[in-house]
C-alpha cells in the first residue's frame, strides 16, 4: 500500500466514524420517549396543538424516519444547526461556540505544559535509567494514572483556596466579566492556575512514560553509538540525535489523547466551574436538555475524530518510513 | 484433565514462585485484597447504618463533626458516619467495577478469538469497529448512553446500566491484545496437529488456544478493573450514580455539592478518593506485574525497560 492509499485509508475511515457518531445520536434522539418535539422544547412547556404541529412540520417528524428523517437531520448537523437549547433559549451551536474558546485555552495550556514537562522528565528519566531520578519519575506517573481526575482537582481546590487564596470559581472575577480577555490578564491567570495545574499533573505522567520508552530505545540504535563514537558530548548526542527522533511517538500520544483530555475538561471544568464545554456538558446532563447534550456529544466527538485523522496525516509527513499501515 | 491444563497448572506454580518475589506485585495483591475484605466485613466493622443520622444529646443530627473516636472519619452534611458510608461504599464501588471489568474482559476475550482464529472478515470487521471505539470520545458517549437510558425509564437500577454501559465499551484493547496473541498461536504446530487429526474449531479454541492466552486474560482483567473503577467513579461523581446507594463516586458527588470543600470538611471528600486511589493502585500493579510476567510480548521488551501497559491500553476516560 502507497502513502496516498494509506491517507485515502484513514480518511474514509474517519468519515465512517463521523457517520457512527451521527447515527449513535440520531437513534438516542428517536429512542426517547414520548414525541419528539417535547424532548426539545421541554416536557413542562405548555404549547398549544397548532404550536405543536407546526413544530414537528418543521423538524421534518411528519416525514417517514427512514431516510427522510435520517437525511435531513444529518444535513442540519453538517450545516451545523444542531437544534433548540431549551434550558437556555438560545441555538444550541450558538451556544458551543460561546463556550468553545474557553475550552481550548484550558485543554490548549494545560496540554502544552504537559509536553513541555513531561518530554524533558522523560528524558531525564530515560537518561539516568535505573537511579532515583526514573525511580520517582515512575512512581509519580504510576500515582497520577491511579488518581480520579475530579478528586485531584477538588484536592487543589482546597489547598488552593484555603492557603492560597485563590479564586474556586469561574475564568475572571465578577466584575471583570465581559472584559475582553487580554484586559485582565492577571486576573484570568489566577483563576487558570489550578484547573491548568490539574490538568498537566494529569497528562504529564503519560508523555513521561513515552518519552522516557521512545528515548531508550533510540539510545539503542547504532547511529547513537555512532555519535558516541565520534566524540560528540552527551548533550550533544541528546539533543542532536536521539531527541528528535524520540518525538515522533508524542505525535501521535497527543493526538490520541485528546479524546481524553476531553473527559478531563468535562471533570475539570466541573469542580471549577470554568465556563466551557465541559461545564455545558455536565449541566445539559443534570438539566436532562438533550438537544444541548447531542449537540456538545456531535461537536466534541468530530473535533477529536479530525484532530486523530490530522495526526495521522502528520506522522506520515514527519515519518518518511511510514509507508505501510 | 488434558495436558495443556496441567502445563497451565505447572505455569502457575513457578509463576507463584517468581510472583512472591515482586514487592510491587505483592503490594498491589495487598491493596486490592484488603479493599475486597472491607467490602465484605462491612457490616462487622461498624456499629452504625450508611443512612442512619447520628445525634447528639438534644436530639440535633451532628453535621460536619469532625473524626473523633466514635466516628473515625466525622460525619457529613446530614450527621451520617462517613466510615460507614465509606465500607459500605465499596461494596458499590467494587461491584460495579469488577462486573463491568469482567463484562469487558469477557466480550473483548470473546471478539479477540474469534477475529484471531477465524481471520478474513470477521476479523476485519471487528478490527474496523474497534478502530471507531477508540477515536470517538469514551466519557461524552458514557454520558449520553447513560443519560437517554435513564429518561427511557425502563426501572433499570442506576448502578446496573453503569456497568452495562462500562462493560459493553472498554473491550477493545482487550479484544486487540487477545487477538494479536491469537493469531501467533495459531500458526504453531500443535494447532496444526490437532486440526490434522480432525479436531473441530471449538475443540481448538477450548483445548489448545484458550489455556495459552489465559494467563493473557487474567492480568489484562486486571488492568480492565483498574479503569472500570475509575470510571464508575468518575460517572457517579458527575451525578450518574445511585443516590440511595453511594458508591466511592458518589459520595464525592455529594461530598462537592454539599459545600464540603468551603466548610472544610476535609474528612468527607479525602477518604473515598483515597479509597479509589487505593484500589485503582492496586490494580494496577498488580496489573503491571502480571502483564511483565506473563505477556510474551513484553518480555523482551520488559528487559528494555520498556513502556508499562497503561500507555499501551490507554486510561480511558480517566
Amino acid at each position: 500500500m502507497n502513502r496516498r492509499d494509506y491517507l485515502l485509508r484513514k480518511l474514509g475511515m474517519s468519515l465512517v466514524t463521523i457517520l457512527v457518531v451521527f447515527v449513535i445520536n440520531f437513534m438516542l434522539f428517536r429512542v426517547l420517549p414520548g414525541d419528539p418535539v417535547r424532548s426539545v422544547i421541554g416536557r413542562n412547556v405548555r404549547i398549544s396543538p397548532e404550536v405543536q404541529q407546526a413544530l414537528r412540520e418543521q423538524f421534518g417528524l411528519d416525514k417517514s424516519v427512514f431516510p427522510d428523517q435520517l437525511f435531513d437531520t444529518f444535513g442540519q448537523w453538517a450545516r451545523g444547526n444542531l437544534g433548540y437549547s431549551w434550558s437556555l433559549r438560545r441555538p444550541v451551536s450558538e451556544v458551543l461556540m460561546s463556550k468553545l474558546w474557553n475550552t481550548v485555552l484550558l485543554i490548549g495550556l494545560g496540554q502544552i505544559l504537559a509536553i513541555i514537562f513531561g518530554v524533558f522528565l522523560g528524558l531525564l528519566a530515560g537518561w539516568k535509567r535505573k537511579t532515583p531520578v526514573d525511580v520517582a519519575a515512575l512512581t509519580f506517573s504510576l500515582v497520577a494514572w491511579a488518581i480520579p481526575t475530579f478528586w485531584l482537582g477538588i484536592i487543589l481546590l482546597a489547598v488552593g483556596s484555603t492557603w492560597f487564596g485563590l479564586p474556586t470559581a469561574g475564568i475572571v472575577s465578577p466584575e471583570n466579566t465581559g472584559k475582553p480577555l487580554h484586559t485582565v490578564l492577571p486576573d484570568l491567570t489566577r483563576h487558570l492556575f489550578l484547573p491548568t495545574l490539574t490538568l498537566t499533573i494529569l497528562y504529564l505522567g503519560e508523555y513521561m512514560l513515552i518519552m522516557r520508552s521512545s528515548i531508550l530505545e533510540v539510545l539503542s540504535e547504532d547511529y547513537i553509538l555512532t555519535a558516541k563514537a565520534k566524540g560528540l558530548s552527551n548533550w550533544q548526542v541528546l539533543w542532536r540525535h536521539a531527541l528528535r527522533n524520540a518525538m515522533l511517538p508524542i505525535v501521535t500520544l497527543i493526538a490520541l489523547n485528546l479524546g481524553f483530555t476531553v473527559s478531563g475538561a468535562i471533570y475539570i471544568e466541573t469542580v471549577f466551574s470554568y465556563d466551557g464545554l465541559g461545564k455545558l456538558f455536565q449541566t445539559a446532563l443534570i438539566k436532562q436538555d438533550y438537544p444541548l447534550l447531542q449537540g456538545a456529544f456531535i461537536l466534541l466527538a468530530v473535533s477529536v475524530i479530525i484532530a486523530n485523522m490530522a495526526a495521522d496525516l502528520l506522522y506520515v509527513v514527519l515519518d518518511p518510513r511510514v509507508k505501510e499501515s | 484433565m488434558n495436558e495443556h491444563w496441567t502445563l497451565f497448572k505447572r505455569n502457575l506454580r513457578d509463576f507463584w514462585k517468581a510472583f512472591h518475589r515482586n514487592k510491587l506485585g505483592l503490594l498491589g495483591g495487598f491493596l486490592v485484597l484488603t479493599a475486597i475484605i472491607v467490602a465484605v466485613c462491612a457490616p462487622l466493622l461498624t456499629p452504625y447504618q450508611p443512612t442512619e443520622i447520628i445525634r447528639d444529646e438534644n436530639g440535633r443530627g451532628l453535621t460536619f463533626a469532625p473524626p473523633s473516636v466514635h466516628k473515625p472519619l466525622g460525619t457529613d452534611d446530614a450527621g451520617r458516619d462517613i466510615w460507614t458510608q465509606l465500607i459500605y461504599g465499596a461494596r458499590i464501588s467494587l461491584s460495579v467495577g469488577f462486573l463491568a471489568g469482567f463484562i469487558a474482559m469477557f466480550v473483548g476475550s470473546l471478539f479477540g478469538i474469534l477475529a484471531g482464529y477465524f481471520g478474513g472478515h470477521l476479523d476485519n470487521l471487528l478490527m474496523r469497529i474497534t478502530d471507531i471505539l477508540l477515536v470517538i470520545p469514551d466519557l461524552p458517549l458514557m454520558l449520553v448512553l447513560v443519560a437517554t437510558v435513564r429518561q427511557l425509564d425502563l426501572g433499570i437500577s442506576p448502578l446496573v446500566v453503569l456497568t452495562a454501559v462500562i462493560g459493553l465499551l472498554y473491550w477493545t484493547s482487550t479484544a486487540r491484545l487477545i487477538r494479536s496473541q491469537v493469531l501467533t498461536i495459531k500458526e504453531r504446530q500443535f494447532v496444526d496437529r490437532a486440526r490434522a487429526i480432525g479436531a473441530g474449531h471449538f475443540h481448538i479454541i477450548r483445548k489448545h488456544i484458550l489455556p495459552q492466552i489465559m494467563p493473557l486474560i487474567v492480568a489484562n482483567t486486571v488492568l480492565v478493573l483498574s479503569i472500570a473503577i475509575l470510571i464508575e467513579s468518575g460517572l457517579a461523581f458527575l451525578g450518574l450514580g445511585d443516590p440511595t446507594r453511594p458508591s466511592w463516586g458518589a459520595m464525592l458527588n455529594f461530598a462537592f455539592d454539599r459545600s464540603a470543600v468551603t466548610n472544610g470538611a476535609w474528612w468527607f471528600y479525602l477518604p473515598p478518593g483515597l479509597a479509589i486511589v487505593w484500589v485503582s493502585l492496586g490494580c494496577v500493579l498488580l496489573g503491571n506485574v502480571l502483564e511483565e510476567m506473563l505477556n510474551p510480548r513484553l518480555m523482551a521488551h520488559h528487559l528494555e525497560g520498556g513502556q508499562s501497559m497503561i500507555a499501551v491500553s490507554g486510561k480511558g476516560s480517566e
